[in-house]
């Protein structure tokens, strides 16, 4: 609706335009709470299989939006579509990595990870061993029985996203999940999601306010206005990812976008 | 409960004296740092009593090592554990009921608003209401039996109970029942996967405070309606001016209420908090 919306030119070459297959669509979503506007009228396409940023100034409410696709808060207005249906809450083909890790601090790892299959129904031996298989997956083999608090933040935090990747959802909705991690961790994490995102056919939706990392991680960044949030436009840098990180991280098209989106959010905080 | 009380003295010889402590190093080392200061304050408080007595602060205040006498001949003569039986019968039935009902409410208190305005205000009044003033009331009703004592200790027991276990639903961690929410718990596997879990701490504390309640209704009641008990030998020897028989059995009901809770706790964290073990 009222979105700019503004392609770059890199795009040209990649298969298929973002839109061709969206596995969530977002249709005009707004969100007030009381009389403070948090998200107005937001459409946004989840391209399936790819990498999507929601990046943004802080209170854009772009975790109010990740929320809302995840049916955990309900929209005051418009509809979020996920393989063409509408969603009434949270749903199987959905799972959601948060911010503070939101671990049982009673559990340990592997029950923790094993936590959305249980409460699925799986049989105990079968989800033991799913947990096991993501909890390798992640790089934390050998911690299956330890406890959160005896893990380091980044540590905790592969835990989280081992839970979202268990229950095989199609789409993983991450909520700054590095944010609470330090700087080393964050970029581990960064790589090792790359590569997860290469071996796992799933589609990322991502919270972050790291210009950096959006570019770093992303197909498709939804850049958000500050409150109420609009999408602003829509970038899509045509990264050549198959470099090593540091590669990545000097690329001239990785540089001058992250410089491009620096540009354009400076007038917001401005 | 008896080790409790005697062994102190020899942790006292080993720490008071400057030659004792590399005994008291030693020790350390055998049992750990912890066990050894607990120990070594029980050892200090029964000295500090030892002297007192010894001065004397006042002709009714016997010496430890009167009181351990005395405790020691009323477990022997049977007078102790016989009142210990007849003290423990109401208290354990009205613990057992405050505590089912009192974490039953209060859980439900915290889960539905409906329940809370209908119960909460019930037990804010009760825990503000002194409850001594109570009691003539309750045998006026009930008479002197066991009932009384009963609802005497729940009297006590339950509002706290209850109130713990409704503030501690109210505070569950709500990025936890998110998480629950987003892999798809029902509301049944929340509460008990998530909430009861995550309350447990503050309800147990709720326990603890309930139990600890439930022991000053109980004695209370023992003191004011029925002379039975423990209440009865506290009346009993104070009005023969037998001190340190007097001073025995409060000693061994507060050994008692403290050794009572401190296995509550140890059940609270074999039971709900696996990862607090070794801490």
């Amino acid at each position: 609706m009222g979105a700019v919306r503004r392609i770059d030119a890199a795009r040209a070459g990649r298969p298929g335009p973002a839109t061709a297959d969206p596995i969530v669509q977002v249709r005009g979503i707004t969100k007030r709470y009381g009389s403070t506007e948090a998200l107005k009228d937001v459409d946004v396409d989840v391209p399936r299989g790819k990498l999507t940023t929601l990046l943004g100034p802080s209170g854009c409410g772009k975790t109010t939006l990740l929320k809302i696709v995840a049916g955990l808060l309900d929209a005051t207005a418009g509809e979020v579509l996920v393989n063409g249906k509408p969603i009434s809450g949270p749903g199987p083909e959905r799972a959601f990595v948060f911010q503070d890790f939101a671990l049982m601090p009673w559990a340990t790892v592997i029950t923790n990870v094993a936590f959305g299959l249980e409460m699925r129904g799986v049989p105990k031996a079968e989800r033991l061993e799913t947990a096991r298989h993501c909890i390798r997956e992640v790089g934390l083999a050998g911690f299956e029985d330890r406890y959160p608090h005896e893990l380091s933040g980044g540590m905790r935090q592969r835990v989280g996203l081992a839970r979202a990747l268990a229950v095989s959802a199609d789409v993983l909705l991450l909520d700054e999940p590095f944010s609470a991690v330090d700087e080393q961790t964050r970029r581990k994490f960064q790589e090792d999601l790359l590569r997860l995102r290469h071996q796992e056919n799933k589609t990322f939706l991502f919270v972050t306010h790291s210009i950096e990392e959006a570019v770093y991680l992303s197909d498709a960044i939804v850049m958000l206005s500050r409150r109420p949030g609009r999408v602003n436009r829509i970038i899509e840098p045509a990264i050549d990812r198959s470099g090593s990180p540091d590669e990545i991280r000097r690329d001239r098209h990785y540089l001058d976008t992250v410089e491009e989106i620096w540009h354009s959010l400076r007038d917001f905080v401005e | 409960m008896s080790s409790n009380v005697h062994s102190p003295g020899a942790a006292a010889a080993a720490v008071s004296g400057r030659p004792g402590r590399a005994l008291a190093r030693a020790a350390g080392a055998l049992v750990g740092g912890p066990m050894l200061w607990r120990l070594a304050s029980v050892a200090l408080f029964c000295l500090t009593w030892e002297v007192a007595g010894r001065i004397p602060v006042s002709y009714a205040f016997p010496t430890f090592g009167a009181t351990a006498a005395a405790f020691a001949a009323m477990v022997a003569d049977g007078s102790l554990p016989a009142a210990f039986a007849v003290t423990l019968l109401p208290l354990v039935i009205g613990v057992t009921l405050s505590a089912v009902l009192g974490v039953g409410i209060g859980v439900l208190m915290g889960l539905r608003r409906g329940a809370e305005w209908i119960a909460a205000p019930v037990f804010i009044v009760l825990q503000a209401a002194p409850m001594a003033a109570l009691i003539p009331l309750v045998t006026f009703v009930y008479g002197i039996g066991l009932t009384s004592k009963v609802l005497a200790v729940c009297l006590l027991a339950l509002p706290v109970i209850a109130l713990n276990g409704y503030k501690a639903v109210r505070n569950v961690n709500p990025s936890l029942l998110a998480m629950a929410r987003s892999f798809l718990a029902s509301p049944w596997q929340r509460v008990v996967r998530i909430i009861l879990p995550d309350a447990s701490p503050v309800i147990f504390a709720g326990l603890r405070l309930g139990v600890s309640a439930g022991f000053i209704g109980v004695i209370l009641a023992e003191l004011l309606i029925t002379p039975t008990g423990i209440g009865d030998l506290i009346t009993y020897h104070r009005s023969i001016a037998n001190y340190a028989e007097m001073y025995a059995s409060i000693a061994s009901i507060i050994v008692f209420s403290a050794v009572t809770l401190a296995v509550l706790q140890t059940v609270e964290v074999a039971l709900f908090r696996p990862e607090k073990k070794g801490t």
